[in-house]
């Protein structure tokens, strides 16, 4: 029902700013929120900034996150983790297969936004087909991966022991700053397939296809909280995604040394997880990889006894 | 014949454990082991003076007599066993075909095995820890670990589906004072097996085991520089986490010096595995096998003195057992024997150093003062050395001190609950997340707490079990990556495409 | 008698508390790690060696096979002095008579096995008759069977109401309530079918009739002990306890006697609450005892087999 909603929105911009002065009605033009907890609030702080692209059109007021924006996302995924991390892999498959059907059927509206934030329209088709592909392939890998990664080992004792992956909890995100699309999903998916939440904060220059993903989640059966998306500046953010207490996992992108010796360090209040992708390229086979679903799975170790009566060497 | 019927009042009923038929000691003989008087660095295959000069005693800490001296390693002595380690990571190790490098590596378990009856004196007389554990428990573990690991050298393509693996370089390893010839097994095994070099330090209190096996590294013939043992205290530790040909550090020990060590190596490529503190719950239901869990409660606190960073060191039970169960730890803590670590009959020997005596004494003032009730062991201690008795509190609540930081010491705080709800939710109140136990005779039970409970190793009708093909590493402030088993090998290798 | 028919609420025996194998295994080990030397593996042989219930169960059994092990009983080894006697001689009820005879004045009791031994198939009355004519040739302690077909198939209160029978029937002779835990196949049903058997009037449970294979084991004497003391805790009562079968060797006896110093302590190290029901047992116990008095390791062809 909120689908077809937000595919009347789809009709709003055709395919290109050149074509704008053509036409006769007034452009209405798209109010750019940040997504927590299902919602599409403003950030708290007020503040916007106004992203241009290469020939120096701004692309909109986008909201200038906050550190309590920050705050107030953690605390939902939090709250979503529960729920999220205890559905049925196969279902967190399903759901993640629905999101690329969103996906797939708003792809003119992110293709026009790639445009808009400086793509040729090859590139971005591209872009947004890889997305939509890359989706599906981390929905693919819910119910799949466990079974890759688990072992049962044969211990020496009379114990049934099994090792499984299990997701660390709450991961806050910096995403790729360049490839604003896939690069989003390509941090996201992966984490998500694997069942923890997350707070993500958007490429900084290139923000209008995260917000407009933060739709397409909304209407894909995802819970809200699992997937909370901030727009703002890495610069203001970093240090706070890296320093919440409640943080299971800090996920960065881009090659700054001095965020990245940043990050380590302050990682270290809690001993939260840190991992950089920093020069992945993520339109390449290398962006994708259950190996990264992994990065954010614990092991978990389960022993129990094994009853031996009347077997060989049973006490009994 | 008279009839023989006793029958007593329940309420002052009292098993009498301080039987008039006693255990003699019957001590191991220390003859079996050769400890030398002084002990220096193993540097690229050799015996290294140290730079400073400078050597450290190490005690018993059972009678507090000195065992021997050790090098004291400082900035120097670190960068030349560095050195050591990377030319034989570049020239041998590396290059050597892994079929090789898996037969070196079993070679050096079944020395370990030949050995076992003096690593294990000498491990309880340098730690505190009874013969028993050493000779059961530690030393064949420690062997077993490198048997396990020997085998994966040449099979690590198997390991990573669709990646190939290349090692990582150099592996500065720092390892604690509760299983020193375990722990030194648990880092150099992976390490070795998956290409790497090792640069390691044993604690500074319980270094002798590592030099023994540095003596069976040598004698097994390994290539020199591949294995580096270096004994020292924090500096020397400091020395090697910041060295700036160190490709990974793996460490375990107490959360504060994991935090240091993270932050010390921030700004660097460096790989780390941190292996750190827990405070772990133990969970015995009503319909849980009382006297086993009795019993894996007993091991889970007091095995090792309590020096184990995954004890159990937080029981819950629920309310309707709850007397039950504290009278049968009760009575189970009378018939434990403190006392000579050598005595084959020890169940609990010394605590570790003056250090942690003192620290555990004043966790037992805490509890006091908070409030708990304290039941301890009605055995003699003996007058030298350091001691503590087995402790118990009941009455504890989830915001006492003793509930909430890790004592490493045999100190058990009791908790009660009431609904399964409460309790997990209880369990997973806390920073740490290196183990849990479970009790219970339900089976659906067992398995929805034990995948609730948010540590890397749960213990369901079991407790304190370790092999070497089990991962062992925690979730939250417990550290992370594992050692043990197939998930042991990822924190020494880079995964290629 | 019934004393605990009078002060104890029988409780619901399904709900008898679950044993974990592996754990009860891991315990039992444990106790046979403790090293025991010098005077202490002495005085430990002396007292295994008058708990032993010296044992002869057999077809073939004849008057003068009962009187020889009467005398082995009072005179185990008379070379070495201060050797203490065994506990009891345990024999069928055809041959209470002889044995008492034969042990009159030593202070040794007369057990007697009863209620259609070894398989316990026979009608209650019976096992009632078996039992008061073993008692009436003068038994001292009766050794009954419990019924494991009805306790497999869930009818405890016919094992209840059974073993109450025999009690009564035993006046004032000990009874002592085999399991047979080698027909029972979990620990689980070791610990009910204990625990009926104490609640019903047991002063002793045993583990086997030597009869069926495994007979006692450490691990099953174990589950055994934890019932006698839970239910010492929860009545005041002691229950005593006797392992038969498969102990032989006298490292192994003295494993049993660590175990129930641990789990029992001092009350329970005596014959009054712990019996080894075994046959060629005291012999070993008696090269032990040479070997420890003379450092010489011993030869069989010293010790006269009854």
């Amino acid at each position: 029902m909120e689908k077809t909603v937000k595919k009347s929105s789809l009709t709003i911009s055709e395919n290109g700013l050149e074509k704008k002065s053509s036409t006769q009605r007034l452009e209405v033009l798209k109010t750019y929120k940040i997504y927590i907890g299902g919602q599409f609030p403003r950030t708290e702080s007020g503040r916007f900034y106004q992203p241009e692209n290469a020939a120096g059109k701004k692309l909109g007021n986008i909201c200038l996150s906050s550190r309590k924006d920050f705050r107030d996302a953690a605390l939902v995924a939090r709250g979503a983790f529960g729920g999220w991390s205890s559905r049925a892999a196969f279902n967190r498959g399903q759901i993640l297969y629905r999101m690329a059907e969103m996906l797939e059927g708003r792809k003119i509206q992110f293709i026009d936004e790639l445009i808009q934030q400086g793509a040729t329209k090859a590139k971005a088709e591209k872009e947004v087909m890889q997305s939509i592909d890359r989706l599906i392939y981390y929905a693919g890998w819910c119910d799949k991966f466990q079974q890759i990664y688990s072992a049962v080992n044969p211990v020496a004792s009379s114990h049934f022991n099994f090792s499984v992956p299990e997701p660390m909890g709450v991961v806050a995100i910096i995403a790729p700053q360049s490839d604003s699309l896939l690069g989003l999903v390509s941090v996201i998916a992966p984490v998500i397939a694997g069942g923890n939440t997350c707070v993500v904060l958007a490429s900084e220059t290139k923000p209008l296809c995260a917000i407009t993903f933060a739709e397409v989640l909304n209407s894909s059966d995802l819970p809200g909280g699992v997937v909370n998306i901030l727009t703002g500046k890495p610069k203001e953010l970093n240090e706070w995604f890296v320093n919440h207490m409640d943080v299971n996992a800090t996920v960065y992108c881009e090659n700054d040394s001095t965020v990245k010796t940043m990050m380590r360090e302050k990682s270290a209040q809690n001993l939260k997880r840190v991992f950089f992708y920093e020069s992945v390229k993520w339109d390449s086979e290398a962006g994708q990889s259950p190996y990264y679903i992994m990065d954010t799975q614990e092991i978990k170790t389960t022993w129990h006894p094994v009853e031996n009566i009347a077997g060989a060497g049973g006490g009994y | 014949m008279a009839k023989a019927v006793s029958t007593k009042k329940s309420n002052t009923i009292k098993l009498k454990f301080d039987t008039s038929w006693s255990y003699a000691p019957a001590p191991e003989s220390k003859s079996a082991a050769s400890i030398k008087p002084q002990y220096d660095l193993f540097i690229d295959g050799k015996w290294t003076k140290p730079q400073s000069g400078k050597y450290f005693s190490t005690i018993n800490p059972a009678n507090e007599e000195k065992l021997s001296e050790v090098a004291e390693a400082n900035a120097a002595d670190v960068d030349k066993a560095v050195k050591a380690a990377r030319n034989a990571y570049e020239k041998v190790w590396k290059k050597m075909p892994a079929k090789e490098r898996a037969k070196y590596i079993f070679r050096i378990s079944r020395m370990m095995q030949e050995k076992a009856r003096e690593l294990a004196i000498i491990e309880s007389l340098d730690g505190g820890k009874p013969i028993r554990e050493s000779r059961d428990f530690d030393v064949p573990t420690a062997a077993n670990h490198f048997f396990y690991y020997a085998g994966w050298a040449d099979k690590l393509e198997y390991a990573f589906p669709n990646r190939t693996t290349e090692p990582l370089g150099v592996a500065g390893q720092i390892t604690p004072w509760n299983f020193p010839l375990l722990m030194a097994a648990w880092k150099i095994a992976p390490a070795l097996a998956t290409g790497n070099t090792v640069v390691l330090k044993p604690a500074e209190t319980t270094p002798l085991t590592a030099l023994k096996l540095a003596e069976i590294i040598q004698e097994s013939g390994l290539p020199d520089g591949v294995v580096n043992i270096l004994t020292g205290a924090g500096a020397t530790g400091a020395a090697i986490v910041n060295h700036s040909d160190v490709n990974k550090i793996a460490f375990t020990g107490s959360t504060d010096v994991g935090k240091i060590i993270q932050r010390a190596i921030a700004g660097t490529n460096k790989k780390a595995t941190l292996e750190l503190g827990g405070k772990a719950a133990n969970i015995i239901f009503e319909d849980a096998p009382l006297d086993q869990a009795v019993e894996g409660v007993i091991n889970g606190i007091f095995f090792n003195q309590g020096h184990v960073c995954c004890a159990g060191s937080r029981l819950y039970v629920q309310e309707s057992v709850a007397k039950q169960v504290i009278r049968k730890l009760r009575d189970r803590l009378e018939s434990l024997i403190i006392g000579d670590p050598l005595d084959k009959n020890t169940d609990i020997g010394a605590i570790n150093s003056k250090q942690q005596l003192d620290n555990i004494h004043k966790y037992i003032k805490i509890g006091l003062k908070e409030g708990a009730e304290m039941y301890e062991s009605s055995c003699r201690l003996p007058s030298k050395g350091f001691w503590c008795k087995p402790t118990l509190f009941t009455n504890v609540a989830q915001s006492s001190r003793i509930a909430q930081e890790e004592i490493f010491g045999p100190v058990l705080s009791i908790l009660t609950f009431r609904t399964d709800d409460e309790v997990i939710e209880k369990a997973n109140n806390t920073p740490y997340g290196l183990s849990a136990g479970v009790w219970t005779d339900k089976g659906s039970k067992i398995f929805n707490m034990t995948k609730r409970m948010r540590a890397g190793v749960i213990w369901a009708n079991t407790f304190n079990k370790f092999d070497p093909t089990s991962p062992f590493g925690g979730y939250k402030e417990s550290g992370y990556g594992r050692e043990g088993g197939l998930h042991g090998l990822l924190p020494y290798l880079n995964l290629v495409s | 008698m019934a004393i605990a028919k009078t002060k104890v609420t029988v409780p619901d025996f399904s709900l008898s508390p679950r044993i974990d194998q592996v754990g009860v295994e891991e315990r039992a080990s444990r106790f046979t790690k403790r090293s025991i030397k010098k005077e202490t593996k002495l005085n430990g042989l002396k007292l295994v060696l008058n708990m032993i219930d010296l044992t002869t169960l057999e077809g073939k059994d004849t008057d003068g096979k009962v009187r020889q092990l009467c005398y082995k009983a009072m005179h185990p080894h008379d070379s070495i002095p201060g050797i203490p006697t065994v506990a009891a001689v345990c024999v069928y009820p055809s041959m209470v008579k002889v044995a008492k005879k034969a042990l009159e004045g030593s202070g040794i009791k007369v057990a007697s096995v009863a209620t259609a031994f070894p398989s316990g198939q026979a009608p209650k009355d019976i096992k009632i008759r078996d039992t008061k004519f073993a008692v009436n040739e003068g038994a001292d302690e009766v050794d009954m069977v419990i019924s494991r077909g009805k306790f497999h198939a869930g009818e405890y209160n016919f094992v209840f109401d059974e073993i109450s029978a025999i009690k009564e029937a035993c006046g004032n002779a000990r009874l002592k309530v085999i399991l047979e835990t080698g027909e029972l196949g979990t620990f689980d049903k070791v610990r009910r079918a204990s625990d009926i058997a104490m609640y019903a009037g047991a002063d002793f449970i045993k583990t086997s009739t030597g009869k069926i294979q495994p007979a006692a084991t450490m691990p099953v004497t174990l589950v055994m002990l934890e019932a006698i003391r839970d239910f010492y805790y929860k009545t005041g009562k002691m229950i005593g306890m006797k392992p038969a079968g498969g102990i032989s060797k006298s490292k192994l006896a003295l494993h049993y006697l660590v175990m129930v110093k641990e789990v029992l302590g001092e009350d329970w190290l005596n014959n009054e609450w712990f019996r080894f029901g075994a046959s060629s047992l005291a012999n070993d116990v008696l090269m032990q005892i040479a070997k420890e008095k003379t450092g010489l390791y011993q030869s069989a062809n010293y010790f006269s087999i009854d």
